[in-house]
């Protein structure tokens, strides 16, 4: 893998504002990248600043959300002088198929990655299939 | 600026709009690598001392080098991300290589006491004024 590659800044993306917020609150989209093997999915997301705590993952028909808050608090006291880029929530869905367990869905955070690990349901495993003669 | 809202949503969305107005202003000067240079950089007064806070998320630590000399701080490191083997990857936007970049910041600091910090994929820089570099208030005599 090129690993001397110079990095590049990702403008951040605003979350569709497909809805109408009542607020005009930003929301951003966590750059993603997912892989699958045999037995599981894997999505892992860029969330700086958002610590454990603050995060939420959700199942709902389908859907998985995956939201992240940044805690304010920690700004306090502090007067902006020049910024390069801003801050504000994270959010992003994605449709999930049902070949997912969805009930084993495992979430891990570490320096502001959150890599979420969702095994296949047992049915959807590939199978090799015999071909008997007859 | 950004206390005084009993709302925290009106808080946030204050303290977003104060971002956006300082969004690459020419504050840190054309001394700094060119504003857009990785990692993103935001940077607040604390009273007489600055805090720079840099976007670096998913890095280790040991992979960060922070120099400073004088009132120039260099902040310089790799980011690797490995796949397992055997993947199918259906989606990559994240990145991964290497970065070096360099503030100039427009005040005297005294370097020997700049602390760090990384939490949550942030790196946070102390960065103190010089002792000598403060307002002193001037008395009438």
């Amino acid at each position: 893998m090129a690993e001397d590659r110079e990095l590049q800044v990702q403008e951040k993306r605003e979350v569709d504002k497909a809805q109408e917020q009542t607020r005009p609150l930003r929301a951003f989209l966590p750059t993603a990248d997912i892989y699958e093997t045999e037995d599981v999915l894997t999505l892992i997301l860029e969330m700086p600043g958002v610590d454990r705590s603050n995060i939420d993952v959700n199942v709902d028909g389908g859907m998985l959300t995956i939201e992240g808050r940044i805690d304010f608090n920690k700004y306090e006291g502090l007067q902006p002088v020049y910024s390069e880029y801003n801050i504000g929530p994270y959010r992003r869905s994605f449709r999930i198929s049902n070949r997912i367990d969805q009930d084993k869905i495992k979430a891990e955070m570490r320096d502001g990655v959150i890599t979420l690990t969702l095994p296949k349901a047992e049915e959807a495993k590939p199978r090799r299939i015999e071909v008997t003669s007859g | 600026m950004v206390m005084g809202y009993a709302d925290p949503f009106e808080t946030l969305f204050a303290f977003q709009r104060a971002l956006e107005n300082r969004f690459a202003s020419d504050w840190l000067g054309t001394t700094t690598a060119s504003s857009g240079a990785y990692p993103p950089v935001n940077v607040f007064q604390q009273g007489d001392d600055l805090v720079a806070i840099v976007e670096l998320p998913g890095v280790n630590k040991e992979d960060l080098n922070i120099q400073a000399k004088g009132n120039t701080i260099r902040v310089a490191g790799s980011k690797s991300i490995d796949y397992p083997e055997d993947v199918s990857l259906h989606r990559r936007e994240r990145l991964s290589g290497v970065f070096d970049r360099t503030l100039v910041v427009p005040m005297q600091v005294n370097p020997e006491a700049i602390k760090a910090e990384y939490n949550d994929g942030l790196l946070a820089l102390f960065i103190p004024r010089a002792e000598q570099d403060k307002p002193k208030s001037i008395q009438i005599s």
